[in-house]
């Protein structure tokens, strides 16, 4: 017997089997989908989380990146001393140091009046640190006093700044200060901040009165072209004062997306919620090849008295559950992608239906219908032609 | 002659120890090419245990049971597999797959093995239908089909595969006299054509007419042999 009947055959009497009964098959499929969607949504929240924590730090234009030790992410920085970034200039290969103040505000909504937090982005207009077009068309508009420039990616509750600007009602207040918005640029929200603003570095010392020049928050370095970066990085690490971290850009970017992961608790709860997915689907796909079996017993127990062996029916429950798995993901698929255009409208955060997205869930899914498959096999042993007839 | 079953001094019991109950005590018994032997006897007096052993779906351990020059006492799985796939059983219920079409059913005996196309298998399937008079039904479901109607696709998957050996157990049992009466009338006719041995249990006196030997089984003991 070759391969193909090998498995053919048995999946042809699994596929009849199936569709024999239709409203069995719809309630199997319905819980496969279920499954499927959960854990959908569970992973496009977790990356969308991920991918929005390092929307800010991936349009940063530096070759190496300095922040004190105790800065858990850019959100929760800690301030270091300016003069830490003039050690690094004494470095050859070293172009140019900036420093970027950070820190959360509340701006007031010029329509409502009602204030939210966002994050507040503070440095020198003519440096060249962010690779975002709008800001760095704006840079003489930022050089103004009490000029910001808002994103206009940040949530709708901050107003319709756009068409507001264009209508000349551009005055608000950021930490109670008054402040006039020159123009708009695009970045994206994160979990941390609702929105985001730049601003110019004395500006930022305006808006926060407490703040000043010899305290920044990060230090953007930009080395000459045709330098060693991993090179330098270690060179640097030997001059500066041990509370100084310095990160490449990729480093910046996993420790950005890592804080997500391990120091807040919310990889946490999506992988959790993955899982709960997944053995709720394992459950129901068990339950339905479980009473499929105990059903058809009398089947293979007829089968089995015509000499079908004992592996044939494993492979008719494999391929049950195979057939489960792949019409359970489908319409789960579908119904996926309808949802995560709805919740890119309603949280206004990227999530995007990767390829690799949809490959991971079908293996999960996949193996969720392996593993109940495992579970009801046992029961085949009740499939006994000596005792039914 | 030679001899398609025989078995010797075959002795079961169901449980162990104490709760030990034996069902089959002795018994001895041969049967031949193309012969038809019917065997009756009171419910529980071990008629079914009987066909059940010399199926290959029993283990026995006491005696001697040769089928198609097989043992089975004390045989692996795969012997009695190959027993089992030269083998047409006919069930006192017709069991057959809900979910699969007559004709799906009786070709499901040609799937074990990969000497046929699938073209070849369902012609044959078809021309056993049509023998046991079933052409206009090939395609529908068991449910679909009358009593009668059933036990005959049952026949028909005992026989396509033109099997040395036929085993029916009390393949009556649930069919009117007439449908009954046509039922066996196929099976002898059709068995005949392809000389296979049929041992046939019932407690249907009705039948008792188609059969070359009567045995009776009672208490485990074969009576008239």
């Amino acid at each position: 017997m070759n391969f193909i009947s090998w498995c053919y055959f048995p999946a042809r009497l699994a596929w009849r089997q199936l569709i024999f009964d239709r409203t069995k098959l719809t309630a199997a499929i319905s819980g496969v989908m279920f499954a499927c969607v959960l854990v959908f949504m569970q992973l496009g929240f977790k990356d969308s989380l991920y991918d929005s924590a390092i929307s800010a730090p991936v349009k940063l234009n530096g070759d190496l990146f300095l922040m004190h030790k105790q800065a858990e992410a850019m959100w929760r920085p800690a301030k270091f001393q300016r003069r830490e970034l003039m050690r690094v200039l004494g470095h050859p290969a070293v172009m140019e140091v900036t420093p970027l103040y950070l820190a959360l505000a509340s701006f007031k909504n010029i329509e409502t009046d009602v204030k939210r937090t966002l994050m507040v982005y503070g440095f020198d207009p003519d440096s060249h640190i962010f690779n975002v077009p709008e800001i760095n068309n704006h840079r003489n508009e930022l050089r103004l006093k009490d000029t910001i420039l808002f994103d206009e990616y940040s949530r709708p509750e901050f107003g319709p700044i756009r068409q507001l600007v264009a209508a000349g009602r551009n005055i608000t207040e950021i930490n109670d200060y008054k402040i006039s918005v020159a123009g708009v640029f695009q970045l994206g929200v994160s979990f941390a901040a609702d929105g985001n603003v730049v601003t110019s570095d004395l500006n930022f010392m305006r808006i926060f009165p407490n703040r000043n020049h010899n305290m920044t928050d990060m230090g953007i370095v930009k080395l000459h072209p045709g330098s060693s970066i991993p090179q330098v990085q270690a060179e640097l690490r030997l001059q500066l004062n041990p509370f100084i971290d310095i990160f490449t850009y990729e480093e910046l970017l996993r420790r950005e997306k890592d804080y997500w992961a391990n120091m807040a608790p919310i990889g946490f709860i999506f992988g959790f919620g993955t899982i709960m997915g997944l053995v709720v689907g394992l459950v129901i796909v068990y339950q339905i090849l479980f009473t499929d079996i105990a059903n058809l017993r009398y089947e293979f127990a007829t089968l089995k008295a015509m000499g079908y062996e004992h592996d044939y029916f494993i492979r008719v429950v494999f391929a049950s559950a195979f057939f489960l798995a792949v019409l359970g993901f489908i319409p789960g698929l579908m119904l996926s992608v309808a949802l995560y255009h709805l919740a890119e409208s309603q949280i206004y955060m990227p999530m995007p239906m990767s390829p690799n997205k949809v490959i991971t869930v079908f293996m999960f899914i996949l193996s969720m219908c392996t593993m109940a498959g495992f579970l009801a096999i046992h029961k085949l042993k009740a499939a006994n032609p000596a005792d039914m007839f | 002659m030679s001899k398609i079953i025989d078995v010797r001094h075959l002795n079961f019991s169901f449980g162990s120890g104490e709760m030990e109950r034996p069902v089959l005590k002795d018994v001895s018994l041969s049967i031949e090419k193309s012969e038809i032997v019917l065997m009756t006897g009171p419910s529980g007096s071990g008629k079914t245990t009987f066909l059940t052993i010399v199926g290959g779906l029993r283990q026995a351990s006491y005696g001697s049971v040769t089928v198609l020059d097989r043992q089975l006492i004390g045989s692996t799985e795969q012997v009695k597999i190959q027993v089992r796939q030269q083998t047409g059983y006919i069930f006192q219920q017709h069991n057959l797959l809900k979910a699969l079409t007559a004709l799906q059913n009786v070709s499901m005996a040609l799937e074990m093995h990969d000497t046929m196309t699938e073209r070849q298998r369902l012609d044959k399937a078809a021309e056993m239908l049509i023998a046991v008079g079933l052409g206009d039904h090939m395609n529908h479901k068991p449910e679909q089909l009358s009593g009668g109607q059933r036990q005959r696709v049952s026949i028909a998957r005992a026989l396509v595969g033109h099997p040395k050996i036929i085993l029916a157990d009390e393949p009556t049992a649930s069919l009117d006299k007439q449908s009954g009466q046509e039922a066996v009338g196929i099976l002898k006719k059709l068995a005949k054509e392809s000389g296979a041995a049929i041992l046939l249990v019932t407690h249907d006196y009705r039948i008792v007419d188609i059969a070359d030997r009567v045995l009776e089984l009672e208490d485990g003991v074969i009576r008239n042999a």
